[in-house]
């Protein structure tokens, strides 16, 4: 399984702060996961479409894309700007 | 001068006492030379805790008045500043507080043309703003300049904070490599924020300051450190520079800061009509839409009769329930989301589109004094 969080505005649009997802050929690799989770309706192509997220692997920022593997945590962060 | 005087001496035995400090520490911190951008939520406690703390220098940029809705987290303030400049009653506040600090004000909108000039009397930068532009100005300018930049936002009952060092690690652009769509970004007005978020997130920014002018500790840099506070919760990410960083990479092209406007760059500017206006045309025209993209909470405070509440992050899913072919009149809080809603419309295909100038506060205003405002 992975485990795929939702922070900030992300989570609030999406409805989830997390998910529990089978590795599979759609969840195979980092872009394959975006790509599919912005299949699931309007709100989450919307919030998971934007090319400005920071996407973390193991609490680790990933610069392009990379594979995933079993009982790997993902987490999706926008951009925030409040002061 | 860096000596310390007897008074100073009293001041900060709490920090001379200890090992990671002594007298060298504290010299240090009286020649050190601090630019906080912003005196809002963050830069509340920033401001107060490094002057508090003995910064001999502390550079503060802002160009905004106290409102009344910034006491609830910018506590740099009081009430009775409403009205005032907030460089004026910071100074006054953080004079009283330690009149051992040099508090320089710079009453300047930051630009891509005054930016570099002003960090130059700076060691460290400290970005306290709540917009991107601003953002992305004091990353171009310290990334370029070879400064410290320690970094924070908050979200409602959110907060992130960095130390970008571009010489060291990575920068803002690392993370984020282009503002995100205006359309996208909700303000504090807009989104809301519990006030101990900047508080808790503003003194992290203050104590990483002392860290990197003590030479103390583990700076942030390459880490990325999140607070969710209604989870009650850290998360530490490690980020390493993008290879790819058009600022701080091998194939950097940005060789000077980069200005962007605030509002839906690029987007037409939307035609903006009277509340008085919006009022008789709901009056005569039965086909007239009129938009409210403010939250629930919001609508249920006040809103317009005959408006239909769609908050502008769910706007894009909703499109079906907006006629194309009728008017439409878009309103929020002061007039912000609806310029977003507008060129998000726009975009979709709408072409009868107006703004109401000012929102449902012009609205309250100057058709129903009776409406509240928030
Ligand atoms: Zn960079």
């Amino acid at each position: 399984m992975l485990r795929v969080r939702f922070f900030a505005r992300i989570r609030e649009v999406v409805g989830e702060s997390q998910l529990e997802l089978p590795l599979s050929a759609e969840t195979a690799t980092l872009d394959a996961l975006q790509a599919s989770l912005g299949t699931r309706g309007e709100a989450w192509r919307g919030a998971l479409t934007e090319a400005n997220l920071v996407r973390a692997v193991n609490h680790q920022v990933v610069h392009g894309n990379t594979p995933l593997a079993e009982g790997d945590e993902v987490a999706f962060y926008p951009p925030v700007t409040g002061g | 001068m860096d000596d310390l005087s007897q008074e100073e001496l009293l001041r900060y035995s709490r920090h001379l006492v200890m090992p990671e400090v002594t007298l060298d520490g504290q010299r240090a911190l009286k020649r050190a030379r601090v630019l906080c951008v912003g005196t809002g939520g963050l830069g509340s406690p920033l401001a107060l805790y490094l002057a508090a703390a003995g910064i001999g220098r502390l550079g503060l940029v802002e160009f905004d008045t106290v409102d009344a809705s910034n006491i609830q987290r910018q506590v740099l303030y009081a009430t009775g500043d409403i009205g005032r400049p907030k460089l004026e009653a910071a100074r006054e506040r953080l004079a009283g507080l330690n009149p051992h600090v040099d508090i320089v004000p710079h009453a300047l909108r930051l630009s891509a043309d005054n930016v570099m000039a002003l960090l130059a009397d700076y060691d460290i930068v400290v970005d306290g703003s709540d917009n991107f532009p601003t953002r992305y100005l004091v990353n171009d300018a310290a990334a370029l300049a070879g400064k410290p930049l320690v970094h924070a936002s908050v979200f409602r009952f959110e907060g992130q904070l960095s130390v970008f060092d571009a010489r060291r690690g990575p920068c803002l652009r690392c993370l984020f490599p282009e503002p995100p769509p205006a359309a996208l970004v909700p303000s504090c007005a807009e989104g809301g924020v519990m006030g101990m978020l900047p508080g808790i997130i503003g003194s992290m920014q203050a104590l990483e300051v002392v860290k990197l002018v003590l030479g103390r500790g583990k700076p942030l840099i390459g880490r990325l450190l999140l607070f969710d506070g209604l989870g009650g919760e850290w998360r530490s990410l490690t980020v390493d520079k993008d290879p790819h960083c058009a600022l701080c990479g091998p194939g950097a092209s940005i060789d000077r800061p980069i200005a962007y406007t605030p509002d839906c760059a690029g987007a037409e500017a939307p035609a903006q009509v009277s509340a008085e206006e919006v009022a008789a045309r709901l009056a005569a025209d039965g086909s007239l839409q009129l938009v409210d993209v403010r939250e629930p909470q919001e609508y249920a405070i006040a809103h317009i009769p005959g408006s239909v509440l769609i908050p502008l992050g769910e706007l894009e899913g909703r499109l079906a329930e907006l006629d194309p072919a009728r008017p439409c009149i878009l309103t929020c809080h002061r007039g912000g989301r609806s310029l977003r809603a507008h060129a998000l419309l726009r975009l979709a295909g709408y072409r009868d589109l107006q703004v109401l100038a000012g929102g449902v506060e012009a609205w309250a205003r100057r058709v129903d004094p009776s409406m509240p405002r928030y």
